[in-house]
Order: C-alpha cells, then sequence, then structure tokens
C-alpha cells in the first residue's frame, strides 16, 4: 500500500499502473476449453429445463450446454443468440444467480448451479473471437424502422429488423453505441473493450445505420421520425437522476454514480480517474454497487454505501453485496441521508437511521467523506413521449405505446426489471411485432 | 481383520490382486515397483519364442474413450508381445521370484501352435521358478494374425492342445487365457478343462476401434493415417467380461474349472463382483496403467472393510456366491411385481424420468405444472430406465407388490407363488401345469 491512499481529497493515482490493472481484471476469468467441457458435463439436459423459464430471453440453455459438451460450440453461440443477439454481454452482467443458475435443478441439490453463464460466454466469446456472424439478412423489404437508443434494447430490436430485411437508422445521444453497455457498467465486468467489439461484430448483420449525438429534441423529433420512417421503437432508457433533496447536495465531490461508472468505462488508464480517500455511495442497486466496488478498486481507503432499507431489500444482489462486502465496501442499512456539510467541498455526510416503516428514528450518523455518489435512482426524461404509466413510456406486451407505430422498450418502458438482458427481450419481441404489423 | 490372503489354483499371494498380462509387466522394472505398492502378483507379459524379438509400431499403440473430465473409460491398443529378448526377460522373472517368494509370478507364453516350440520354451519358463503359466490366446491383434493369441482362443481344438503339450512339458499350474472375440465363451473353456487346464482367465482384449478422426479419415490410434483394430479394454468391458465369466461359473462343461476374472476391474467393488460369479482371484490392467500401482491399496482396503461388514473371514466365503442367481431368462419369476417410486423429498425435478419414460417407455410417470413427477401406476410395468437415468442416487426406486394385490396396470392380482415363462399360458410351449 502506498502512502497516496492516505491523502485525503479526491486525487487520481492512488495504486500503483499494476496493481490498478489487476484490480480492475476480467471479475471471472473465461473458462478454458477444458473446464467448459467439465462444467457442460454437470448439466443434466433437464426436460422443459427451469433454467429456460428463467431467462428472459428463453435461451435453450440445455441444448447450448450439449452442444459445447459435444465440442461444437459455434452451434451452441448461434443458439444463445438466436434467442438474445447480446448473450456475450448477457453472460458477463446478468444476475445468473437470480436468474438461470438459481433455477437450476443442481441449485436445489447442491447448492453448485451449473456455470451457466461462464458456459454462455464461452460459446460466444468461442464464436465472436472468429469474427463470425451467423445469421444473414432476408431480401430487404423495403420498410424503415428508426430505433432511438443504441443500448440493449435498441441494439436488439435493431438487429431483428434487420435480419428480417427492413432498413434501420439508430440514433442514439452517446459519441459510441451500446448504452449502458457501454457507459454503465462496471469495468470489471466487461474489459478490453468487449462492448463495442459485440456492437462491430452485431452490425455485421448489415442494414443498420448508426447515428450518434442525437437525441430526441437534440437533432430529431418524434415528428421527424415519424414522417420519416414506417416505425419506431424508442430504447432512450433513462436519462435524469434522482436528486437527494438535501441541504449541501450542491457541494463539489457531490456527484452521479452513473456518471463515475461512464468515466471509468471511458478512461484508457484508471490510474487518470481520481477518487475521495473517504467515499461514500448512497443506494442499495448495481449502479451502487458499481460504483463502491470500483471506488475501492482504485485506491479509496474507506468507502460506504448506505441504503435506506435493509439488506434483503437492495436491488443488487446477494452475490453483489457479497462482492462488495469482499472488496473491503462496508454496507450500512436503514440510513437516509439529511445533509451535506462542508466548506465548498463535502467533508462530512449526515444520516439518520430509520426503522423498517422509513421512520425516523432520531438517531443520527456522521461518515468523514471528500466524495459522495448518488445512486438512488434514474429517471425518464419524458417530455413529448407517449402516453406514461407511473413513470415510463406505457407499453403492452407487444411494446407498443400509445401512438400508433411508435413501440418502445428496454428501461424507459413500462413492465420489465431495468436489466440487460430483458432490455434484449423487449428489443427483440419489438421487433417481430413490428415486422409483423410492417409486411402484414 | 480379514484374511485377503489367496490360494489360486495352489499359487499363494497375500492378496487376490494380480497385474495381468500387459505393459505393465513386461520388465524387472516395473514388476518390483508394483510388487512394493502391493500388489499380491503379475502374470510377466507375454514371453514369445528364442530368436529376434516382434516390434512395435513407433507410433502411438492406445486408443481411449472418455467420459466426464477426461475420466477414462475405455482403453485399447495394439501393442503385440513382449519385445524385448527372450533371456533378458527369463532371467529377470527368476530375479524377481527369488526376491519376492511371497508374491505370484505367472509368465504367459505364446508361441506358435506346433508342439516342438512349446517344448522348448517351457523347461526354460520353468528354470525361472516361476509359479505357473498363462496361456495367451487372446491377443486379438497382430500376433492372431501370424496364427497366434486368438486365433488359437477362437479354435477350442487348438486350445485343448496346446494346454495338453503344456501340462506335458512343464510341473506347475497352467491357466488358459481366453479371448472374448467368439460367439459363446463356454466351448474354449470347456476345451482347456479338457486339456487339463487348471484354470481359465478371462476376457483377454476385445476387437476395436475406439475412435475415427474425422479430419483425416483415421482410425484411431493412427499410424502414419492408418488404424488397425486393437484390444479393448477397461471400465467399459467389465459387463462383458462378467457375463463371460458368469457363463463358465455355470455352464455343464466349464463349471468348477478355476477363473481367473479380467476386465475392467477398477476398484475393490469390481473385484469382489468379479470374486462372486466364480472367480478365485482377479487381474488389473487398465486402472493400473490409468492410476498407477497404488490403487491396489485401495483395492486392499476395500474388500478387507465390505469382508468385515460381511462376516466373511476369507475370500472362499463370497467366491461363486452370485453364481446359484446367474439364470435363464426364462427361468425368472414372472409373478415378481414391480412398480416406481419417486421420493419427492430426494426428487430434484430435473424431469430427466419424465423424458425417458413420455418419449421411450410406456408413458408413466405424471409432470405437474409445479415440475412433480409422479410414477403412473396404471401405466408403469417397472422397467427401471427412470432409475438407470435419474441423477440422485435412491430418488427412485422399484418397489415389489405385496402379494394379494392388485396390479392396477393388468388389472391382476399378484400370485405368491413363482411360475415363469415356461409354464405361461402365452407360451405356445408351456407344459401343463398341472
Amino acid at each position: 500500500m502506498t502512502s497516496d491512499v492516505f491523502e485525503p481529497g479526491i486525487k487520481a493515482g492512488r495504486l500503483a499502473p499494476d496493481i490498478l490493472e489487476a484490480q480492475f481484471s476480467d471479475l471471472h476469468p473465461p473458462l478454458d476449453a477444458h473446464e467448459a467441457l467439465v462444467a457442460a458435463d454437470r448439466c443434466y439436459f433437464c426436460h422443459d429445463a427451469p433454467c429456460i423459464t428463467a431467462c428472459p430471453t428463453d435461451i435453450d440453455i440445455p441444448l447450448f450446454i450439449r452442444q459445447i459438451a459435444t465440442g461444437t460450440p459455434d452451434a451452441a453461440a448461434k443458439t444463445i443468440l438466436t434467442q438474445n443477439i447480446l448473450g456475450g454481454m448477457c453472460a458477463r452482467v446478468c444476475p445468473t444467480e437470480t436468474l438461470c443458475e438459481e433455477a437450476c435443478v443442481r441449485e436445489l441439490a447442491e447448492g453448485k448451479p451449473v456455470l451457466i453463464g461462464q458456459l454462455q460466454r464461452y460459446a460466444t466469446d468461442t464464436l465472436q473471437s472468429k469474427g463470425v456472424h451467423p445469421f444473414s439478412r432476408a431480401a430487404v423489404t423495403g420498410k424503415t424502422v428508426a430505433v432511438v437508443g443504441a443500448g440493449p434494447a435498441g441494439l436488439a430490436c435493431a438487429h431483428r429488423l434487420a435480419m428480417l430485411g427492413h432498413d434501420v437508422v439508430i440514433h442514439d445521444v452517446r459519441p459510441k453505441p451500446g448504452g449502458l453497455n457501454e457507459y454503465g457498467i462496471a469495468a470489471y465486468k466487461t474489459p478490453d473493450e468487449f462492448a463495442q467489439g459485440e456492437v462491430d461484430w452485431l452490425m455485421q448483420i448489415g442494414g443498420i445505420t448508426l447515428k450518434h449525438e442525437v437525441a430526441l429534441g437534440d437533432g430529431v423529433t418524434l415528428d421527424g421520425l415519424q414522417s420519416k420512417f414506417d416505425a419506431i421503437f424508442l430504447a432512450i432508457g433513462l436519462g435524469g437522476v434522482n436528486a437527494l433533496g438535501v441541504e449541501g447536495e450542491d457541494k463539489n465531490g457531490v456527484s452521479d454514480a452513473v456518471d463515475f461508472i461512464a468515466d471509468l468505462r471511458q478512461a484508457g488508464d484508471m490510474g487518470s480517474v481520481p477518487i475521495g480517500r473517504d467515499v461514500v455511495v448512497i443506494g442499495g442497486g448495481m449502479t451502487a454497487v458499481d460504483a463502491a466496488v470500483q471506488a475501492k478498486l482504485l485506491g479509496a481507503l474507506n468507502v460506504t454505501l448506505v441504503y435506506r432499507r435493509g439488506r434483503d431489500r437492495m436491488n443488487a444482489s446477494a452475490f453483489e453485496q457479497d462482492l462488495a462486502a469482499s472488496k473491503g465496501v462496508r454496507i450500512v442499512t436503514h440510513a437516509v441521508p439529511v445533509a451535506v456539510h462542508g466548506n465548498g467541498a463535502v467533508r462530512e455526510i449526515e444520516f439518520e437511521y430509520v426503522d423498517d416503516a422509513m421512520k425516523g428514528t432520531g438517531q443520527t450518523l456522521m461518515l468523514a467523506a471528500d466524495q459522495v455518489f448518488k445512486a438512488i435512482g434514474q429517471t425518464l426524461q419524458s417530455d413529448g413521449l407517449p402516453d406514461l404509466e407511473g413513470r415510463k413510456i406505457m407499453v403492452d406486451e407487444a411494446g407498443r405505446s400509445s401512438v400508433k407505430g411508435i413501440w418502445a422498450g428496454g428501461d424507459c418502458a413500462s413492465g420489465g426489471d431495468d436489466l440487460t438482458v430483458t432490455a434484449v427481450a423487449e428489443g427483440r419481441d419489438a421487433a417481430m411485432d413490428i415486422h409483423k404489423v410492417l409486411v402484414g | 481383520m480379514a484374511d485377503l490372503t489367496s490360494n489360486f489354483i495352489g499359487i499363494k499371494s497375500p492378496n487376490p490382486f494380480w497385474l495381468a498380462s500387459a505393459p505393465p509387466t513386461d520388465k524387472e522394472y516395473n514388476v518390483r515397483r508394483a510388487f512394493e505398492a502391493g500388489w499380491g502378483g503379475v502374470v510377466w507379459k507375454t514371453l514369445g519364442s528364442e530368436g529376434p524379438p516382434v516390434v512395435n509400431v513407433n507410433g502411438p499403440r492406445y486408443g481411449a474413450i472418455y467420459g466426464a473430465d477426461r475420466r477414462l473409460l475405455g482403453l485399447n491398443n495394439i501393442e503385440l508381445i513382449t519385445d524385448r529378448d527372450l533371456f533378458t526377460n527369463l532371467e529377470e522373472i527368476k530375479r524377481v521370484k527369488a526376491d519376492y517368494p511371497d508374491r505370484a509370478v505367472i509368465v504367459s507364453i505364446m508361441v506358435p501352435c506346433e508342439e516342438a516350440a512349446w517344448k522348448a520354451i517351457l523347461p526354460l519358463v520353468e528354470d525361472t521358478g516361476a509359479d505357473g503359466i498363462e496361456l495367451n490366446f487372446g491377443c486379438p491383434h497382430g500376433m492372431s494374425e501370424r496364427g497366434m493369441g486368438a486365433a488359437v482362443g477362437q479354435v477350442p481344438e487348438y486350445i485343448e492342445m496346446v494346454t495338453r503339450w503344456c501340462k506335458q512339458y512343464y510341473s506347475k499350474p497352467v491357466i488358459v487365457k481366453l479371448t472374448p472375440n467368439i460367439t459363446d465363451i463356454t466351448k474354449p473353456a470347456a476345451a482347456a478343462k479338457r486339456g487339463g487346464a487348471d484354470a481359465v482367465s478371462l476376457i483377454n482384449t476385445i476387437n476395436s476401434i475406439t475412435s475415427v478422426n474425422l479430419d483425416s479419415m483415421s482410425p484411431e490410434p493412427s499410424i502414419d493415417g492408418r488404424g488397425s483394430h486393437g484390444g479393448y479394454c477397461g471400465p467399459a468391458v467389465k459387463p462383458i467380461a462378467m457375463s463371460m465369466v458368469s457363463e463358465i461359473s455355470r455352464g455343464d462343461d466349464t463349471c468348477g474349472i478355476a477363473i481367473s476374472g479380467i476386465g475392467g476391474i477398477t476398484t475393490w467393488r469390481d473385484a469382489a463382483e468379479f470374486m462372486t460369479l466364480g472367480c478365485g482371484n482377479v487381474q488389473v490392467c487398465t486402472a493400473a496403467m490409468t492410476y498407477g500401482f497404488k490403487i491396489v491399496q485401495e483395492m486392499i482396503s476395500g474388500l478387507s472393510e465390505w469382508m468385515d461388514s460381511k462376516g466373511h473371514t476369507s475370500i472362499d466365503d463370497f467366491c461363486g456366491a452370485a453364481v446359484p442367481n446367474v439364470t435363464d431368462w426364462n427361468q425368472l419369476n414372472l409373478n415378481y411385481i414391480a412398480k416406481a417410486k419417486i421420493d419427492q423429498d430426494l426428487c430434484i425435478s430435473c424431469g430427466r424420468c419424465f423424458a425417458a419414460c413420455e418419449d421411450t417407455s410406456h408413458q408413466a410417470i405424471a409432470m405437474s405444472e409445479d415440475r412433480t413427477f409422479t410414477v403412473i401406476d396404471e401405466e408403469c410395468v417397472a422397467c427401471n430406465l427412470c432409475v438407470n437415468v435419474c441423477p440422485v442416487e435412491a430418488c427412485i426406486t422399484m418397489e415389489a407388490m405385496t402379494p394379494g394385490a392388485t396390479d392396477p396396470r393388468t388389472g391382476k392380482v399378484v400370485q405368491p407363488d413363482y411360475a415363469n415363462w415356461t409354464t405361461h399360458p402365452n407360451n405356445p410351449g408351456a407344459t401343463a401345469a398341472e
């Protein structure tokens, strides 16, 4: 440990470059060929397998695992990608412990599920590393579809539509495609520029044009898109970030966790990303954990994740919570922020303990903080959109919005659970419905 | 602690585990290591006639079949008999036997099917002090093409003739090793018995091609792009070997002859099973080639522990104990009726039993919305497939129905008495029961 970790304030390069490189390496190193065979052999090839039911994209898991076990990982990849074109990313970021692997009968039998996520990665990596794109386009239909948002839902929708012969233009606000895959996921979950590689691979289908740095109301309008395209798919995600609503929130050093996570992903050199000595993350979801863990990996001395309810209510899975704890993140529950203290920059943050009904107890907690990350949820920036349901675009099962010709999916749409894999499923299914409408 | 001492046709060894004639017993160095590890005896790798020894291929000799995690399930080989000089082998045998007088040393022999050839070699072998000989009538490749090995083992008259020569020119026990590459194993066994053999040993390896290379289109193991059938051994052949052993144990012309069991024996349990089918001892090769000589320690401890748990004090206590229960199909009790039963506490809801039964058997397992699997007694014929495919031990069991109960499948009352096919009304050849 260098003395840099003890220095107060927000500073870059707290850890030596080689340590940083190791810290941010692959969370789950890939299985090698033999490990994959051994892991695949544990699959029982269940009848009407529970893991398939548990997968939001309905991947035929026993089939692809058997294809791995019999030495045909490319066929396995095709089985996966037919259902989930972002199967490579999902293999890395899916909370498999609450999806397929939780449903695995071997989890029930021995508490050790088949390593479905890692096997999926083995298959998709094997195929994608060859640069092979296993799908081809149908005859061009002449129909055009505008997709807004190049995240998982938008990409999945665009790929399926392109495959069916439609011409697709994706409009995205960011300079790079991928959405949260590129900007919103911890670096150690998808190192080595995987997200961009996956998009490049996906684009090999042809028929998809990417337009960057255009957003609804900034370069394009819904009306304009409607006049130019036969259908529109909105996959704009949740662009806004919830505020704490407490005194001192505007002090220097207080920022949004999503921006920190995006900065880390875009930083070529982790040593260039400044981090506090005493970091506090507020929130209980995956974003909060991703921020807290990466703060620790960057060399923050003390990282505290503070959540207003109990650990059982955290949106971050038990695996994520354990990961945070194993990296040295302290998790404080049943506490809500009441004030940010400091002279210009944050120095301390004050919490009040609350009961299960969120009622204040009068007991307070003061945490030293030179950096505070807010991760208490994102919101839809909803001006001029179709009708909402709650705080999201209202859609039916097929993804149709209240406006004819406009579909929506992913985090911006009602239903779903804000998972990458769910977004992919919604994009894919909306594409199938759009196709049905366009070609009759 | 149980006494594992073995006295097989007068040949004593501290335990019934011998190494079979094969690469592990090719020379003094290996055999000494085997004895140090605890093996009760060895059958020295087959000797040929005096003169230039055979040559082996200089490419791969072995091919393999794997289970999960590259667990070796089956091995085949195209190695020949010893490719070392006869007299070097004889000197080594003599030295080893002198140093390990309590261990069994058997010399495997394969020479041409001529009396002079046997007459020449047998005194040389006798002079080593070895405890007996084993006649290699089983090797299925290379030597058989020269009229030896399996080529002899497939002609009972030759077996009888050569065995007689051996009994005539050699004073100690003679074991005849049988090839399984034959339709009826009792024929060569009976011939050996007629020729005066003290024992038979079986099985030798099975003609096999382990795999085909789909790139080069060569069988494996591939020698410069071509392959030949080899001898198959290892755990995969155990069921075949045990069936052949049982046929000899209960054959009219063969019962009573001592048997040394060979074929995929990997654990103490395998050994015990062979012995209950009538083997006085067992020979091991593939397991040693896979894991090394140390496995004999597990075999010794395992057999000893099992014998203690059953109250057996010597291996003679259980040798052949299962033979009376091996019978022909037409002697099986058709009044015995069982039904599969699924233990819901053990069931992990994988549904393999359902898929197997629904797709390939009798549609006798029901699946509910919540993945509960239950047996439909009205359809269950107790085929056991569900038990076999279930990944959880003892989750599905076959429960015998009590006589007097009604079988819901047939609507008939389960009868208490024994009745087999020979008297069944559906049998056109049935004899009247009255």
